[in-house]
């Protein structure tokens, strides 16, 4: 199964080539320059690189990170895996941007906590945990291999930091952040956590697609695929005028 | 022998409408579709550019996979693939934009990113299969006011433009003031074709020192909301028909006056119109009987032409492909990018 990832929620812009458990590519760029300049020869590079570049039929779905994060950059990722999956007639696999995070982390042990900057004093936040199969005790389980599921405490959600981290305070157990979040509340987390805690290694701390392609791989074997006219990113959020306008109707 | 037919697809999402089209040889449209976000930003008064992105991420497939369809050809079997790049919103700039990079990445069809406006004054070529360079051109839009001479496909010296509102920004303000609605300029349009006495209230022309084709709006504009205050205070009564009729006959006596100027002194014959507001009945009405009356052979597209499209990008693009134009997979939304600007 060969899945394209995508990833374009935050400052980085990622892409990567997925095969039957095997990473055959990938580019990352931590960057100020826009997506739109960056994303797409990203993606010619590595299909080049890896020599799928004249079998683009041969792919199986694109994954791309669907949100929350940087409306603009959601968009630009959602256009170009609609772009391609539309014309190579491909399923799209929408993968929570903070759940391919979390699976960055495979195995740690403790909570994994993801957490992008979403401005407004808030993160886009979610709790998870690898571990056996606890099916249906928790929000959301993703059966990851015969011996580990990614468990949701907290699904993705914007989240102010004080109230994350009472919940982190009242679950007591060791949590390794990531995301770039974690610089902007590096010392509010310092002062207000009663819990051990770390943050994860640079290469392992932002957006990488290969997270996203193998998470996209697993929902298109569990059957959860969407058409390029379905797949729209998911926002989590209002734009401005409509929260104007639903506070001026409340009030 | 005959020409060999290029087969274009094009996408346009500057503003508020999500478009694709299927155009043969720059002239011949084979599809044209149009989903229109007018009711969705009705209750604001005016385009969100936050919901206009929303809504093209969500249109783009099925409006270029429809466009398709009704053309009767299969992505493999167009030439290029066409996106409008800019002027316009960024946010929904990007969306065409990444769409159209990516089929032209995973089709492997060149790219051609085509100026809106552009876009706007090859709408008449579709309109008018003998027209061709050189000519005179005007174009107003809601973003655009702009007394153009097309030298040649793809070449432009721009003569004049707003130094202030486009004439269409004027129109929607001026509706929203006296409480038509939006879109202002259909609206106006349509109540004065049937009511108002255009020459009812005198409102000012600007005059530009030493720039003869450039205009100005917002002084007619600021004289309509005056108007309108002073009546409040007052307690008088406004037709609103006379008002827009008087408002609407301002700035056509400014179009009309400066587009017949600039044709006269420039030696041309012919003058066309491009972009939105140049649907106006009264627009046209008033620069026919002029250019009747100077000799001057007038052009504009039909109205469904003049508004946002993606048959008049494709109109564009086929010239630019003529001439070797392709762009790269880093063609970025350009929000204020310049007529006649690579």
């Amino acid at each position: 199964m060969l899945i394209l990832g995508i990833e374009s929620a935050s400052l980085v812009a990622s892409a990567a080539l997925v095969q039957d458990g095997a990473l055959l590519a990938e580019y990352t760029l931590n960057s100020k320059k826009t997506h739109s300049q960056t994303l797409l020869p990203m993606i010619q590079e590595i299909t080049e690189a890896a020599g799928i570049r004249e079998r683009l039929s041969e792919l199986d779905g694109i994954a791309v990170a669907k949100g929350p994060g940087s409306f603009t950059g959601l968009r630009i990722g959602s256009a170009t895996a609609k772009g391609l999956a539309m014309t190579l007639d491909k399923p799209i696999l929408a993968v929570p941007t903070l759940d391919a995070m979390a699976f960055q982390l495979y195995g740690i042990q403790g909570l994994v906590c993801p957490m992008m900057d979403a401005r407004r004093a808030q993160v886009y936040t979610g709790i998870y945990f690898f571990g056996e199969d606890t099916r249906g005790a928790f929000p959301a389980d993703v059966k990851i291999d015969d011996h580990t599921y990614m468990h949701t405490l907290l699904s993705q959600t914007p989240m102010g930091v004080e109230e994350l981290m009472e919940k982190l305070n009242q679950l007591g157990q060791m949590v390794t952040f990531l995301g770039d979040g974690c610089p902007v509340y590096k010392e509010q987390l310092q002062t207000g956590l009663r819990i051990p805690f770390r943050f994860a290694p640079s290469f392992a701390a932002r957006q990488r697609a290969g997270a996203v392609a193998e998470l996209g791989a697993i929902y298109l074997a569990q059957g959860a695929a969407e058409t390029a006219d379905e797949h729209k990113p998911e926002y989590l959020r209002k734009s401005q005028a409509e929260r104007l306008r639903d506070e001026k109707r409340s009030s | 022998m005959s020409e060999e037919k290029v087969t274009i697809l094009a996408i346009e999402s500057s503003c508020d409408e999500t478009a694709a089209a299927v155009v043969e040889n720059g002239r011949n449209v084979l599809s044209s579709v149009i989903s229109t976000q007018i009711a969705l930003h009705k209750e604001y008064g005016g385009v969100v550019p936050e919901i206009a992105s929303r809504k093209h991420i969500e249109k783009i497939t099925s409006v270029v996979r429809e466009a398709l369809a009704m053309s009767g050809k299969e992505i493999s079997e167009c030439d290029a693939i066409a996106v409008t790049y800019g002027p316009g919103l960024v946010g929904s700039l990007l969306v065409g934009v990444a769409f159209a990079k990516s089929m032209a990445f995973a089709a492997s069809k060149p790219l051609i990113g085509v100026h809106h406006i552009e876009g706007h004054i090859a709408a008449n070529f579709i309109a008018h299969q003998e027209l061709a360079p050189p000519f005179c051109c005007l174009v107003v839009s809601g973003g655009h006011t702009h007394l153009v001479v097309v030298k040649d496909y793809g070449e432009y010296e721009i003569l004049g433009r707003t130094r202030d509102d486009a004439a269409g920004e004027a129109f929607d303000k001026v509706a929203r003031a006296i409480g038509l609605g939006y879109p202002g300029g259909p609206k106006i349009d349509k109540l004065t074709r049937t009511e108002g006495n255009p020459l009812a209230i005198p409102f000012p022309q600007a005059k530009i020192e030493d720039a003869p084709y450039d205009f100005s709006f917002s002084g007619i504009k600021s004289a309509v909301l005056n108007y309108l205050n002073h009546a409040q205070m007052t307690g008088e009564e406004v037709n609103r028909a006379d008002l827009a009729a008087s408002f609407q006959h301002a700035v056509v006596s400014a179009l009309v006056s400066k587009a017949i100027l600039a044709t006269k002194e420039h030696g041309f014959k012919t003058l066309a119109m491009a972009g939105g507001v140049a649907a106006n009945s009264y627009l046209r009405a008033q620069m026919d009987a002029a250019c009747k009356k100077e000799g001057i052979s007038l052009y504009y597209p039909e109205p469904i032409l003049c508004t946002d499209n993606a048959a008049m990008i494709g109109a564009a693009a086929y010239y630019e492909y003529k001439k070797g134009v392709r762009h790269g997979l880093d063609l970025n939304a350009m929000p204020n990018l310049k007529l006649g600007e690579r």
